[in-house]
């Protein structure tokens, strides 16, 4: 079941420049809602809703977390929310991630503002996961707390080395596979880096799902515009990002 | 009987509110928000004789109060909506109206027939898409392109037939009189406005088509005005749209002459933006004693 309402802002934190946290108090939307989804939310003044993941589903407190960065004026508006305030929001949408077994082992892997999404996976997993996250510098490492208390091993890379290992996060991921191939690598992040994640994990057989981006209008099926390419039963056919994704396996995504 | 019944074209709607084509999908996706009996009708996504993969992403992009699409008749074609969309649809106690769309006349015709054998209420040809290359708005700019279509179609069905026009011409009454003259039992208008957006951080255009349709709340002005323009130019009736996000809006566009309206983009920023916009006309009735909303159809007092 899809809602479409107006929700109180429980709290909102700035968690790095320009990164903010805010938790909903939703408990119809939390209560359905699964690791993967996305929420549509209003930007006052704005015509179209900004897409943000479910970076936590507090079932106990009905709260939904959101963490997102100010890529535009949209989500600069939105990043105006304050405690008390009502987010006119519509979810859960779109279809999750497969997490169906906690006794797989997996690898998880965010990068920049993809890693929001991955955090309630690795509270799935806990100890059977290794979670990669990567981010341009420093000052832009967010939720590696969150992360670390999932019992998760969690492995930062910047792409300048100054925190964590320098590299990227396939560097890692190849290190990571010398040591144990997992059953499932599940990926969020900017596409060159999923191309590249993809492809290693392809040559390692391992089982891949990707949480894909692309611009939306009603979120939730009905237009038609948030179209991916993707290949199913050997023919390619546009998918859409907010009905049939976010979450997508690797091997029907045409990436090229 | 309520304010809101309207009979338009021959055909019974319970209120005169119809999400938009190409809008609302097959309905299925609004189910959890209301009941799709609610609705007036839907009008469906636009169905064409094959299957069509549509256009290259990005498809949207935002404007003020509206936004571009160029998603390119994006459709799983007429054989499967009649076999696996229809049937459903045809369940849910409201008016169905299919939307088609063609690369050539010949297209256009066969898929009017094969709906000929269905129960769907009514079909509206859309002459005006402009994201395809082939076929869709180059029909729908000049008088003789679309009076051909409207003529191929109406051969081959007993089915309302509305045709829908293209704003991006230069005398759309011109279009909105060739149809008639051939036979359309009634207008729907507008489609899209052909607009762009450039990124100005890559140089490259929003749109990987590079242009695209312009709709939402932006439009309505225009939208009215050519609504107002056909009414006055034929004696079929005509159904607006093109921005319409709120009841008054939609008052606004049944005084300038349209005595049915669809709701298009505003179902992105709204998804119950149809139902609320029913609720307000219901009210609009009854605060103002008005027993039947068709009665205010064409009743703008112009200068
Ligand atoms: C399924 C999904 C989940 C997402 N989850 C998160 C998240 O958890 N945290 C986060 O920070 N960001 C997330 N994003 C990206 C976020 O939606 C965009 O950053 C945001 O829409 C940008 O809006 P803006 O007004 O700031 O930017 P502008 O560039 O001004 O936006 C203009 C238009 O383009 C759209 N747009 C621009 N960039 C994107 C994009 N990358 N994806 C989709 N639409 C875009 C906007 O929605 C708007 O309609 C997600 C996107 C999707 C599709
Ligand atoms: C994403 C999108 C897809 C559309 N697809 C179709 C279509 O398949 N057939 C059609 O006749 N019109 C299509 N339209 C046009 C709408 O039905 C409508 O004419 C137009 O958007 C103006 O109304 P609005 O401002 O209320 O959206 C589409 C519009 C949008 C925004
Ligand atoms: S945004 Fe409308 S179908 Fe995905």
């Amino acid at each position: 079941m899809k809602y479409s309402e107006k929700c109180p802002v429980v709290c909102k934190k700035a968690i790095a420049a320009d990164i903010f946290d805010i938790r909903l108090y939703s408990p119809r939307i939390t209560a359905e809602a699964v690791c993967g989804q996305f929420v549509n939310v209003k930007a006052e003044g704005f015509f179209l809703r900004r897409p943000i993941s479910l970076c936590g589903i507090d079932r106990e407190k009905g709260e939904l977390r959101l963490v997102f960065q100010v890529r535009g004026k949209g989500t600069e508006e939105i990043s105006r929310l304050r405690e008390g305030c009502l987010a006119d929001i519509i979810g859960p949408l779109g279809k999750g991630f497969d997490l169906s077994d906690r006794n797989r082992k997996a690898v998880i892997i965010g990068g920049g503002i993809g890693v929001p999404p991955m955090v309630p996976i690795a509270e799935f997993y806990g100890r059977n996961a290794a979670v990669i996250t990567g981010f341009r510098s420093a000052g832009a490492v967010i939720l590696q707390k969150d992360l670390e208390k999932t019992g998760a091993e969690v492995i930062l890379c910047t792409d300048d080395g100054t925190a964590g290992m320098k590299g990227f996060v396939t560097n890692a991921l190849e290190k990571c596979l010398e040591k144990e191939k997992p059953d499932i690598i599940y990926a969020c992040g900017p596409m060159p880096m999923l191309r590249g994640i993809v492809k290693i994990a392809d040559e390692n057989g391992i089982r891949t799902q990707v949480s894909l981006e692309e611009r939306m209008g009603c979120g939730v099926g009905g237009c038609l515009v948030c179209a991916c390419r993707t290949v199913k039963d050997g023919r390619e056919v546009y998918s859409h990002v907010c009905k049939d994704g976010p979450v997508f396996e690797a091997e029907e995504v045409l990436f090229s | 009987m309520s304010a809101l019944e309207t009979v338009f074209a021959g055909v019974r709607f319970k209120n005169p509110i119809v999400p938009a084509s190409g809008t609302f999908g097959y309905g299925k996706e609004f189910e959890d928000f209301y009941p799709l009996s609610r609705l007036g009708g839907i009008s469906v996504k636009g169905t064409t004789g094959s299957p069509r993969n549509g256009n290259l992403p990005p498809r949207i992009a935002e404007t003020p109060m509206g936004c571009l699409n160029s998603v390119g008749l994006q459709n799983p074609g007429i054989d499967h909506f009649i076999a696996h969309e229809l049937p459903y649809l045809k369940t849910k106690d409201t008016v169905i109206i299919a939307n088609i769309a063609g690369a050539d006349i010949e297209e256009y015709a066969l898929i009017a027939e094969k709906l000929d054998k269905t129960d769907v209420d009514m079909i509206e040809v859309n002459i005006s898409c402009p994201n395809v290359k082939a076929g869709g708005a180059a029909f729908g700019v000049t008088a003789d392109g679309a009076a051909a279509v409207t003529k191929a179609v109406r051969a081959r069905t007993t089915k309302p037939v509305m045709m829908k026009l293209s704003p991006n011409v230069t005398s759309i009454t011109d279009i909105a009189k060739a149809v008639e003259s051939e036979g359309a039992d009634a207008l729907s208008l507008i489609n899209t406005l052909l607009g762009m957006r450039i990124d100005i951080k890559t140089r490259r255009p929003v749109l990987h088509n590079n242009v695209g349709g312009l709709s939402g709340p932006a439009v309505f002005p225009v939208a009215l005005r050519m609504v107002w323009q056909c009414a006055n130019a034929v004696s079929i009736p005509v159904c607006g749209m093109g921005g319409v996000s709120s009841h008054e809006d939609a008052v606004e566009m049944m005084l300038a002459g349209a005595s049915l309206i669809q709701v298009g983009a505003a179902i992105f920023a709204d998804p119950l933006a149809p139902v609320k916009i029913i609720d307000g006309l219901e009210k609009y009735c009854t605060d103002n004693g008005i027993d039947s909303i068709s009665r205010i159809v064409g009743g703008v007092m112009p200068y």
